[in-house]
């Protein structure tokens, strides 16, 4: 009679994929993992909370600072919430400046992605060619708003800033760079032959798990559910553009729901967002940028408005949402940010089960997880908690990774 | 089932749950240069059929659940689910939310994990949050909150049980 013993493996809260906290506890059976828990909110910042008490134009800050990289699509949702529950209706050209900054913010979030997820493998050459890239972008970024990183470019009603003629070249010269050199990044990553065989088969989630716990953007459109705010409904200039879901068999022809899978997405959508680009460029409507300029007297009338509204925005890593209530006040009632990352902790249970330990920081990055927007409430009183060191957990990483390499 | 319009779906939760919907409303806004059109259903429904609602939601399509919401109205907690049905077509997609008044002096509210399993992480966090049970629920634990944060403190609240004897020490 054999007793089978199990192992429980703590990894973080300094986290195996990105540099950002949740603890993962597995159970293993050898090398498999068996069972999966993890923990989040070490980063709980108290943002809904501080929103409460501000008005909604110095919220738009708050909610930039959300995350470091999705500090687009954040205010978009939030504006979009706020718009709605007032009725404020945007210009036209400020809906298509709003696809514009948002598609810039993708380029650069998936093409990190790829050197974070090079990294985790050990491929460091990659990661430092993809981040190189990813320079292009950010540049283009400064160029347009003044910021590489918080842009401050939304605004209630529209944006801050307008794109003229005389910056087209530029915008042009950075995406064709992208187009010219995109195939690098393609082939290094669909062909690369250690890539494949640590990404194919590895941390699969089915379709139907994606679509019951709910998953959002490339992880769910990797498994096959067509699921995408911007195809699904009219916001911004979205509606008037050529777009589809990006799903992995349009570049394979199959779908498999794998790490490989969320890479073809991811890379299809740096490519889909160079087109949606320019096509937003051909289609710039003249006129205004602004709904109400005047940001005294558009605060005046938001402190009457009695309503809720819904905001709704594809964010590199999926739906983003924001939930407004106004109450006739300077500040909104209730503020509820729901971050991609939110809706796909959940699928990271049946993408693990069944894994090596080796495969955990890969699977877990494949779903480029977002914590700080993940965990946003409230305040934190009293007894100090105790960290693990950072350089100690991450030289654990390493090494592991290292011995079960291939 | 033939794919509904916002009107039929109201009417539809009007025909199966009676008296028990206590408020519609049909939201529709355009956007862009074309002006297509993205419709928001806000359904009130009486706690006893919150549960059946659902259910009838998966009679339509199976729903996206994005997130659930709460206010702190004074007398009672108005909890709102958000949903989304017809996504993955085109310009589809029709946002649903459905929202339920908890009276404080009865905070519990069925758990839907067994019918959406996803819905885990946003029961976890308003049971938290707003100290309402979650009557079912697969996985009891706090979600986002410290194990040494306060018993009885619900940061969402405004009233005496909310966080604001703590927020002194937010700058310590």
């Amino acid at each position: 009679m054999s007793k089978k013993t199990t192992y429980t493996l703590p990894i973080g809260p300094i986290h195996p994929a990105l540099k950002e906290p949740v603890a993962f506890e597995f159970e293993t059976d050898g090398e498999r993992i068996i069972n999966v828990d993890f923990h989040v909110g070490h980063v709980h910042r108290g943002i809904e909370w501080i929103g409460m008490h501000r008005n909604p134009v110095q919220i738009l800050y708050i909610a930039e600072r959300i995350c470091g990289i999705c500090n687009i699509c954040h205010p978009i949702a939030f504006c979009r919430a706020v718009e709605n529950a007032a009725g404020i209706e945007v210009p036209e050209r400020a809906d298509y400046i709003r696809v514009i900054m948002a598609e810039l913010e993708r380029i650069h979030s998936h093409i990190l992605w790829a050197g974070v997820a090079a990294h985790e493998i050990g491929f460091d050459t990659v990661l430092h060619l993809s981040w190189a890239m990813r320079e292009k972008v950010l540049d283009l970024i400064e160029y347009l708003t003044g910021n590489r990183i918080t842009k401050a470019i939304m605004a209630v009603g529209g944006v801050r800033r307008d794109i003229t003629e005389n910056q087209y070249p530029t915008i042009n010269n950075a995406l064709n760079y992208y187009k010219e050199n995109l195939d690098t990044i393609k082939s290094v990553f669909l062909d690369d032959k250690s890539i494949q065989m640590r990404a194919k088969n590895c941390g699969i989630l089915t379709k139907e798990d994606a679509l019951k716990l709910c998953a959002v953007g490339p992880t769910t459109r990797a498994s096959g559910v067509k699921k995408d705010v911007r195809v699904d409904q009219a916001y911004c200039a979205y509606g008037d553009l050529n777009i589809d879901y990006m799903t992995p068999d349009l570049l394979t022809g199959e779908v498999n729901g794998d790490v490989y899978d969320r890479i073809v997405v991811r890379l299809l959508e740096v490519e889909q967002s160079i087109d949606l680009i320019e096509q937003c460029i051909d289609m710039l409507p003249a006129g205004d940028i602004m709904a109400e300029p005047k940001i005294p007297k558009l605060l005046a009338m938001l402190k009457k408005v009695e309503g809720d509204g819904i905001g709704r925005a594809e964010a590199p890593r999926g739906e983003v949402i924001h939930y407004v209530k106004l109450k006739a006040g300077d500040a909104p009632f209730t503020w509820k940010v729901r971050a991609p990352t939110y809706n796909n902790l959940l699928p990271w249970v049946p993408m693990l089960l069944g894994e090596e330990v080796a495969d955990i920081p890969i699977v877990a990055a494949s779903t480029d997880p977002c914590l700080s927007c993940t965990n946003r409430a409230i305040v934190i009183k009293g007894n100090k908690r105790e960290v693990l060191d950072n350089e100690a957990l991450h030289r654990m990483s390493v090494e592991k990774t290292r011995r079960l390499a291939l | 089932m033939k794919r509904l319009t916002p009107e039929e779906i109201v009417e539809y939760f009007n025909d199966k749950l009676k008296e028990n919907i206590k408020d519609t409303k049909i939201e529709r806004k355009t956007a862009g240069k074309k002006k297509n059109e993205f419709c928001t259903v806000w359904l009130k429904v009486d706690k006893s059929v919150f549960k059946d609602a659902v259910r009838e939601l998966c009679g339509i399509d199976f729903p996206h659940f994005a997130v659930a919401s709460g206010s702190d109205m004074g007398d009672y907690i108005e909890l709102m689910y958000h949903f989304s049905v017809y996504y993955g077509e085109r310009l589809k997609e029709i946002s649903i939310t459905i929202s339920v008044d908890l009276p404080k002096t009865d905070l519990r509210i069925d758990s839907i994990c067994d019918i959406i399993p996803g819905a885990l992480i946003s029961e976890r966090e308003i049971q938290e949050m707003l100290g309402i049970k979650v009557e079912g629920i697969p996985d009891n634990r706090r979600i986002f909150l410290p194990e040494d944060f306060p018993e009885g403190v619900y940061p969402w609240r405004k009233d005496e049980k909310g966080p604001q004897n703590l927020v002194r020490d937010m700058y310590e």
